[in-house]
């Protein structure tokens, strides 16, 4: 059960993540660190008003930190701060196609609550508790 | 005499089956316990010694005069003077229930910290402390306008560096603080050395005894070390208990950090008279359960030896090395199977291009429980290793050999997934 984490997808994703590098121009950012993991990543994107038109990420991490980073930053390409400002639990699950685990759920939101806080603080926004809670 | 006649050989076997959990499943394959740095599992002994107490005779503790009360006292208190006894310390008032390590020192850095520590003053850890012997300390020096200092690792980055305790201990601290077993590297300090070298200089001695209590014998009398601290849940005992041994006379002048109930002799509405030690630092009702669990834990680990103990972990801590070391693109750290005698039997390993956490989640699909991250040493881990965090494998007297050939499997498997090498 817990290997299914390690679906070739999510491994390749590692080996060769998405979207991976920092972006000099960014119109937003953000960085998070998971202290108990030690997992560390920055996302950086280029809005056109509220579109994405570019999304990067830098870090380090697990499999399935890195491997979520990368599949939710081709996810996020071309959609609306709005749209990131809706996305929740429910939508990484649906992008890395798995349910982690309670264990590893927080490396799996990790990249998703950085992409929402990127945004949040942008729109000069508090964070709401939902991503908080990622 | 009689002991050399009876000649007992360590029989892993029959350990195992007083351990109920090492016989279930995880994740549909036999549970491989390898994570006993956190905490150990119980036997039925201790298990039973809780329930027991539930069960027949459970009572509140020092007020009651009827017979069940009495006998909950008793218990309680009989467990001191096992632990006492265990460690060495001159009798049971030297030996007080906490929560865990943890609670311990703080006690001592409130407690005793909290009266000496002046403005300016030094107070000396080394860089191989768990959170637990470091936070405490950086509390208090913030607070009390202190100069924390650490004693570094040498270039072994696996001992610590005698010559940096010497350059250390010129600063004057008031306090050392140094743990007897490194949680992520295995290595057992010279605490006696330590310890005698701090006295020179006039400093107090805490030594965070939670990695080698469970291990080794322990005697705080030839150690010197002014406290000592251990937590039971790391030492087949239950969780909610773990002991402060401090030498009687420092003790008897610290002013206690909780206060209410029990602690004390006589109150009128304008005065408190401490009570006796070891009372005086147990304010309200203690975990009476947790205390008599305690006492047949330290039953059970008396009935094995803690010498057949650290022998057994010294065989199989040797056989994991040596397994491990010819595995490619894995890394162990701390002492290699040359030092025995100078580590215990926590392994810290990591593997090329995967992360801890992978690691561990390949090893708990095969049943194997291992930890991964800082191992609440972060600066260690992190400042020092060069790691965000690593894998640790940590044994105790229960582990056997066809468990390390799991682990060596679950590496392969590892690598395997990763596609490593
Ligand atoms: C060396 C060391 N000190 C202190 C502690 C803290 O023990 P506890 O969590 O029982 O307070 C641990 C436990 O992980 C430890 O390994």
């Amino acid at each position: 059960m817990a290997l299914d984490l390690y679906a070739e997808d999510i491994v390749s994703h590692y080996e060769h993540p998405h979207n991976a590098g920092v972006m000099k121009d960014a119109d937003a950012s953000f960085h998070n660190y998971n202290a108990s993991c030690g997992d560390d990543i920055t996302i950086y994107l280029k809005l056109d008003k509220d579109k994405i038109t570019d999304i990067k990420f830098k870090g380090t991490g697990c499999a399935v930190s890195v491997a979520s980073a990368s599949m939710l930053t081709d996810f996020a390409k071309g959609k609306s701060l709005k749209d990131v400002e809706g996305m929740n639990v429910k939508t990484i699950i649906g992008i890395i196609g798995i349910d982690p685990g309670p264990a590893r759920l927080k490396c799996a939101t990790l990249s998703l609550r950085t992409l929402k806080e990127a945004v949040f603080l942008y729109e000069h926004k508090e964070a709401d508790r939902e991503t908080k809670a990622l | 005499m009689k002991q050399d006649n009876m000649h007992e050989t360590f029989d892993v076997e029959r350990i195992r089956s007083d351990f109920p959990i090492l016989s279930t499943k995880m994740n549909g394959k036999p549970l491989v316990y390898l994570d006993n740095a956190a905490t150990s599992q119980k036997p039925n002994q201790v298990i039973e010694s809780i329930s027991n107490y539930y069960r027949t005779y459970n009572a509140n503790i020092h007020r009651g005069i009827y017979a069940i009360a009495v006998e909950a006292t008793d218990a309680y208190v009989d467990s001191k003077v096992k632990l006492a006894k265990l460690v060495n310390a001159k009798g049971m008032e030297e030996i007080i229930y906490t929560r865990n390590t943890t609670e311990a020192i703080n006690i001592v850095a409130l407690g005793w910290g909290g009266a000496n520590i002046k403005q300016g003053d030094h107070i000396l850890i080394t860089q191989m402390e768990h959170h637990s012997n470091l936070v405490p300390w950086m509390l208090l020096a913030r607070r009390n306008g202190a100069v924390l200092d650490y004693v570094k690792l040498d270039e072994s980055k696996s001992m610590l560096d005698m010559q940096s305790l010497e350059e250390q201990l010129e600063n004057e601290p008031k306090i050392v603080a140094v743990t007897h077993v490194s949680n992520v590297l295995g290595t057992i300090n010279d605490v006696k050395h330590i310890t005698r070298k701090a006295h020179d200089h006039g400093a107090v001695v805490l030594v965070d005894g939670a990695q080698s209590a469970p291990h080794m014998q322990v005697d705080v009398q030839d150690i010197g070390c002014d406290f000592f601290t251990l937590s039971s849940h790391k030492m087949l005992g239950p969780t909610g208990i773990g002991a402060l041994y401090g030498k009687f006379d420092i003790l008897d002048k610290m002013d206690p950090v909780l206060s209410g109930g029990d602690m004390i002799k006589s109150v009128t509405f304008s005065d408190v008279t401490w009570n006796d030690l070891p009372w005086k630092f147990e304010a309200g009702t203690p975990d009476i359960a947790g205390g008599i669990g305690f006492g047949a834990a330290i039953d059970y680990l008396n009935g094995i030896g803690m010498k057949s103990i650290r022998d057994h972990e010294k065989k199989i801590t040797k056989y994991a090395l040596e397994k491990l070391s010819g595995i490619k693109h894995l890394k162990t750290y701390g002492l290699g199977k040359e030092d025995l005698e100078r580590r215990g039997g926590v392994i810290s390993f990591s593997i090329d291009k995967v992360h801890p956490h992978d690691v561990s989640q390949v090893f708990d699909s095969e049943g194997i429980a291992i930890r991964a991250g800082h191992h609440c040493a972060m600066p260690l881990v992190e400042e020092i290793l060069g790691e965000s965090a690593v894998s640790r494998i940590s044994f105790y007297l229960y582990n056997k050999e066809s468990e390390v050939d799991r682990a060596a499997q679950a590496v392969e498997l590892v690598k395997k997934t990763f596609k490593v090498g």
